[in-house]
């Protein structure tokens, strides 16, 4: 399935192309889908595919070559692969399965076991709330629902001009500023409902 | 062998060390319900995760509840395998499983053979006080197997007969914690996945969450359509099994009664799979001998060893898996497909009915011939050799819809022409018996002598990969067999690296062969009904005063009238296929 | 950078100080699953799976990581270890109480003062950590609970203030030292909330692979938030008794042995908080919203209409120097109306509302 574009049908209203990172993102689905949710998606309505460009196969493939394509560094290619690209997408990893000589299924089954992998793509500035439960006894929930109200996106969804991007961790070890809120690498203590339209006004000219 | 000493409910019992307190149990006739638990150990295939925890019991001194199939007994133990703690706990894990499970057992396809639905009757289960979420997925159907994962329980039995196996790698674990459930690659459907329908996740899967695609209601509709001339075939295997569905004890052979009861289904002419057994031995035989004595002669190019092609999840296998090999397998069609050829020609004209109004049924211990029978190849402008293929299962499905009693029923023969076989072509079934069948054939034609000895006992067992060396008169013919497609991979890996010197192997994708097939009824993990299916079929050969399949009579007859030649013109028209590189469809996996 | 620089010295890799014993550190990140912290869903995450447990035994000890022999320990026992070579066992095991040697660091964290990682001897009380070093509850406010050992411990009270801390004593009052976690909770936190974010936590780490632990513990997430929600029954609490005690008893990995201790802790100790929330519909703490309401005084309403405007949903309605009225089938609970009320016309009423035609009786 590896370099094979499912539908390119480009009559229908749904359909975007975006060419980003030298990937097409051909898609069939309405814009409120996420990109791949396959389980408990009615059949036929999803028809996603990525078609990877020559260099991003020899750059995932290179990182599989760093480990010896040993199967037992899944976790490691991954890391590095998401490090590199962004995200996961399925055919990103169906490359990594046939480097490393195992099912897709397998990698799937370990893409979805860990919270830190993503088969979607992050936005430009992804905003992490911590609700630890430091900070959730100090009112993060509250953070976090205004940052929802606020872009209008909900839990690990990227807003609609791919900058802002939600999800939320459990503890940053900061729990004296609790509580707490990651934009990229970037720390904020002490946020509070009132600070979020500050925080994110930051990014809005960037 | 060091022993020792435990005490359950009260009785001691003495038991190997190593042994799981759920082992000792049953050896002193204490039956611990389980679940996730299953094992078939002449096969050596288990599987304990340890994840459904309905087989807890009490050990005196441990704090929390121990999973009998995992824990093992050690030297002065004192287990308690059903005190009010123990059965408190398993009730309340029944009942969180069924609170995550739909309520639909009056129309769900395991209904009868459902392994949750027997440990809630035996608990009594009366109410689900934990009421919630459940989980909802989309059906998945396949042309084969439907997946209805709402039904799943986690108990991974599945994932580790695709995986370890049959190495097929079209199943894994996926998601996190409620959220987890068995699914192929993306959640996609299975058949957009390496799946082969070997359908042995069907087989062990414990609720309805895996079922097979039932056609019963397609054969119903032709059986009453007035136009049309239905005929059936009935593989080798399914004699062997069906009686169970009956109540009948393992390893009962009910050929007579099967006959006489598709017969009162309706079926016009009732014909033998077993006939196109011995029909695939002509081929496959005269092939298997051309390539050896084209490879005698010094040809360089010829590809040896020859592989068998009758099983269809073996060749999707090799086609999704091995697709730099595709010159290697037999080309001959399996034997579903050659009948199916067959009687929509020669058959069909010798009683004057249009292709277009003959149906073709097979019942077979298999779901992927359903599969199978759908390939294009295999259709004639549109109209497919097989129409329809039902599994041992779904017949008896149909003789019991139908208030046929089938223990009453005489013992009736097969119609001719395309009923009568020969013992090799019986013994089809079982792992091992295509190469036996084939030996006996190709003995004879190569070394122009008959032979005497026809049981090769050195072909027979249930060792997952076996090999022997057959003397063809001088020739050491060199034989390999694997059942199970982890062992064929293992073969066939060895053929890729050019290290096997084999002539010919045999593969199934079943363990035991066909009688453990997909399509069978269900076995619960025990082995001892699949030798007992096995020797069913190697005693009806031993019936046979036809032992090999060219002095089946009506083979020879179809030749003189129709076919010319084996390997010839119309055998390749109509009895040969060929291979398709399916590997770029899926991931490799070892 | 320690690994670097230790390799640069020498001290870590190939014959170490030229001796011919060779030792190296290797770090590996982890991807996101709370359960790798069982070790045996750790060995097999290090080893490219799902990270999810298996029984034992075997141990890790006898057989770990690729088959062979491996100590899982956390970083903080390895951390122990250079003072111990260096002070010596006697002086480490002089510290600390009988059965649980040396320090133990907190992270102290929520309503008090000061907050941080502490550490303190074995044997320390908690009335000692939360009033001498963590300076006591933040604003003035009174002490209610401190909840000790991440999602799978408990909650301890006011009772247990002066029990001493080691391993032994915290897992006999139904909690345990775990990950080292202290969240001081005071009197604005509801303890039923309080359990239920916790097995929210869980049920989204639950590795699934055992049935009690992945749908017991959604079930008793779901009991909970029925609770908060003010549709709680007796009965529910006899389910939450039952189903923890199972939970317990039949999990496969400590994640599920452990993961109803917030429950069954906050049963035992806040009794009288879940009575109140199935029996009067009263959550004491103000934080269950289902089971408050605000209220607008029309006797102090001088219908400056400040609330009306502030109000996200347009649930207040009144005219101009009219008392103002709150919808409550609107009402979404947010308390704007309460701050920007001048007048103190506005205030919660603890118990839950029923709904009427017009949102208000």
């Amino acid at each position: 399935m590896v370099n094979k574009i499912l539908s390119e049908d480009k009559k229908d209203d749904g359909i975007k192309l975006t060419k980003k990172d030298g990937a097409e993102i051909i898609k069939t689905l309405d814009k409120s889908e996420p990109l791949y949710k396959y389980a408990s998606v009615e059949k036929e309505k999803v028809k996603v595919k990525l078609k990877l460009s020559e260099e991003k196969i020899n750059k995932i493939k290179e990182i599989c070559k760093l480990f010896d394509n040993e199967a037992g560094e899944l976790i490691n290619i991954l890391h590095q692969t998401q490090h590199s690209l962004g995200y996961l997408p399925a055919e990103v990893q169906e490359v990594i399965a046939h480097a490393l000589n195992v099912s897709s299924a397998h990698v799937y089954g370990v893409v979805t076991f860990y919270s830190y992998f993503t088969m979607i793509p992050k936005g430009r500035f992804p905003i992490s709330v911590c609700t630890g439960t430091a900070c959730y006894v100090r009112g993060a929930e509250k953070v976090l629902d205004e940052f929802k109200r606020q872009l209008g996106i909900n839990m690990g969804e990227t807003s609609v001009d791919g900058k802002f991007s939600l999800s939320c961790l459990r503890c940053v070890g900061a729990c004296g500023l609790a509580p707490v809120v990651l934009v990229g690498e970037k720390v904020y203590g002490r946020v509070s409902p009132d600070g979020v339209k500050a925080i994110l006004d930051a990014y809005k000219e960037v | 062998m060091e022993m020792i000493k435990l005490t359950i409910d009260n009785k001691i019992v003495e038991v190997e060390k190593g042994t799981t307190i759920l082992k000792a149990a049953r050896k002193i006739g204490i039956d611990i319900p389980t679940l996730c638990y299953f094992e078939l150990c002449d096969m050596k295939i288990e599987n304990k995760p340890g994840g459904c925890r309905i087989c807890v019991v009490e050990i005196n001194g441990r704090k929390n509840l121990a999973p009998s199939c995992i824990t093992e007994a050690t030297e002065g133990m004192v287990v308690n395998t059903h005190n009010i703690r123990v059965l408190n706990a398993r009730r309340t894990v029944v009942k969180l499983m069924i609170s995550d499970h739909p309520f639909d057992c009056l129309v769900c396809a395991k209904s009868g053979n459902c392994e949750l639905q027997t440990i809630a009757t035996k608990f009594g289960i009366r109410d689900i006080p934990y009421k919630g979420e459940k989980s909802t997925y989309r059906k998945d159907t396949s042309p084969s197997i439907i997946r209805d994962i709402d039904k799943c329980i986690m108990c991974r039995r599945c994932e580790m007969m695709c995986n370890e196996v049959q190495t097929v790698g079209a199943l894994s674990a996926v998601n996190r914690g409620f959220k987890s459930v068995v699914a192929p690659a993306f959640e996609m459907d299975l058949e957009k996945s390496p799946c082969t329908y070997c359908g042995q996740c069907v087989s062990v899967c414990p609720t309805g969450a895996l079922t097979e695609v039932d056609h019963s209601n397609d054969v119903l509709r032709a059986l009453s359509d007035s136009k049309k001339t239905v005929i059936v075939q009935t593989a080798p295997a399914v004699r062997a099994a069906l009686g169970e569905e009956f109540g009948l004890e393992p390893g009962t052979s009910v050929t007579g009664k099967m006959v006489a009861a598709l017969r009162r289904l309706g079926f016009k002419y009732v014909f033998d799979t077993n006939f196109a057994a011995d029909l695939t031995i002509m081929e496959e035989g005269t092939e298997l001998l051309g390539r050896l004595n084209r490879h005698l002669s010094g040809d360089s190019s010829v590809k040896l060893p020859m592989l068998t092609s009758c099983c269809p999840g073996w060749v999707n296998f090799f086609e999704h898996n091995f697709s730099d090999l595709l010159d290697i397998p037999s080309t001959a069609k399996s034997p579903q497909q050659m009948f199916g050829a067959i009687a929509k020609s020669y058959f069909a004209d010798k009683i004057g009915v249009k292709r277009n109004d003959m149906v073709v049924v097979s019942i077979m211990p298999c779901l992927a011939k359903k599969y199978e029978c759908q390939r294009e190849e295999f259709k004639v402008d549109g109209n497919p050799d097989v129409d329809f293929s039902l599994s041992t299962r779904e017949l008896a499905q149909f003789i019991k819809q139908a208030n046929i009693d089938f223990l009453d029923l005489p013992d009736e023969d097969f119609d001719n022409p395309l009923g009568e076989s020969s013992g090799a072509g019986v013994i089809f079934g079982n792992t091992g018996g295509v190469i036996e069948a084939a030996c006996r054939t190709a003995y004879e034609l190569h070394t122009g002598k008959t032979l005497e000895k026809v049981d090769f006992e050195a072909l027979r067992g249930m060792d997952g990969i076996r090999s022997a060396t057959i003397d063809f008169d001088g020739l050491p013919l060199n034989i390999g067999i694997a059942h199970g497609l982890a062992n064929a991979r293992i073969l066939l890996n060895e053929v890729r690296a050019g290290k096997s010197n084999y002539h010919a192997i045999e593969i199934m994708a079943c363990p035991g062969g066909c009688i453990g097939g997909g399509g069978q009824p269900f076995h619960h993990g025990n082995s001892e009904l699949l030798k007992k299916r096995a020797s069913v079929l190697y005693q009806e050969d031993t019936n046979k005063t036809l032992r090999k399949s060219h002095q089946n009579p009506h083979i020879i007859k179809l030749y003189e009238d129709f076919l010319g030649e084996p390997c010839g013109h119309k055998s390749h028209k109509l009895l040969h296929t060929k291979y398709f590189d399916k590997s770029d469809e899926v991931s490799i996996h070892e | 950078m320690a690994i670097n620089q230790a390799r640069k010295l020498g001290l870590l890799g190939q014959n170490i100080l030229g001796l011919k014993f060779s030792f190296d550190i290797e770090l590996r990140y982890g991807a996101g699953a709370f359960v790798c912290g069982e070790e045996t869903a750790l060995i097999h995450s290090m080893e490219g799976l799902r990270g999810e447990p298996s029984f034992k035994p075997p141990f890790p000890s006898v057989s770990g990581y690729r088959g062979k022999p491996t100590n899982v320990n956390n970083v903080e026992t390895f951390a122990n270890i250079p003072v111990i070579i260096n002070q010596g066992a006697e002086w480490f095991a002089s510290i600390g109480t009988e059965k649980s040697k040396g320090t133990k660091v907190f992270a102290l964290a929520g309503k008090i003062n000061n907050v941080g990682l502490i550490e303190v001897p074995m044997g320390i009380t908690l009335r000692e950590i939360i009033y001498e070093i963590g300076g006591g509850i933040k604003d003035g406010k009174k002490f209610k609970a401190v909840q000790t050992g991440g999602p799978s411990g408990g909650c301890l009270t006011e009772k247990h203030l002066d029990t001493r801390i080691d391993y032994d004593n915290l897992v006999e009052v139904g909690s345990m030292m775990g990950s080292g976690g202290m969240i001081v909770l005071d009197e604005d936190d509801c303890m039923v909330s309080v359990a239920k974010f916790y097995l929210d936590f869980i049920v989204e780490e639950s590795c699934g692979k055992c049935t009690p632990c992945r749908i017991g513990n959604k079930r008793l997430y779901e009991i909970l938030e029925k609770i908060t929600q003010g549709n709680g029954t007796m009965e529910d609490l006899e389910r939450l008794k039952n189903l923890s005690a199972v939970i317990k008893d039949t999990s496969l990995c400590g994640l599920g042995q452990t993961s109803p201790n917030p429950v069954l802790s906050t049963l035992t100790n806040f009794w009288d908080e879940y009575l109140e929330h199935v029996t009067l519909k009263k959550c004491r703490a103000g934080q269950c919203k289902a089971l408050l309401h605000y209220d607008i005084d029309p006797d102090i309403c001088v219908g400056c209409t400040a609330c009306k405007r502030c109000c996200p949903v347009n649930a207040i309605t009144g005219d101009k120097k009219q008392a103002h009225i709150i919808n409550q089938d609107i009402c979404i609970k947010c308390g704007a109306c309460e701050e920007k009320c001048a007048f103190d016309a506005i205030s919660v009423k603890l118990e839950k509302r029923i709904h009427t035609e017009h949102g208000n009786d």
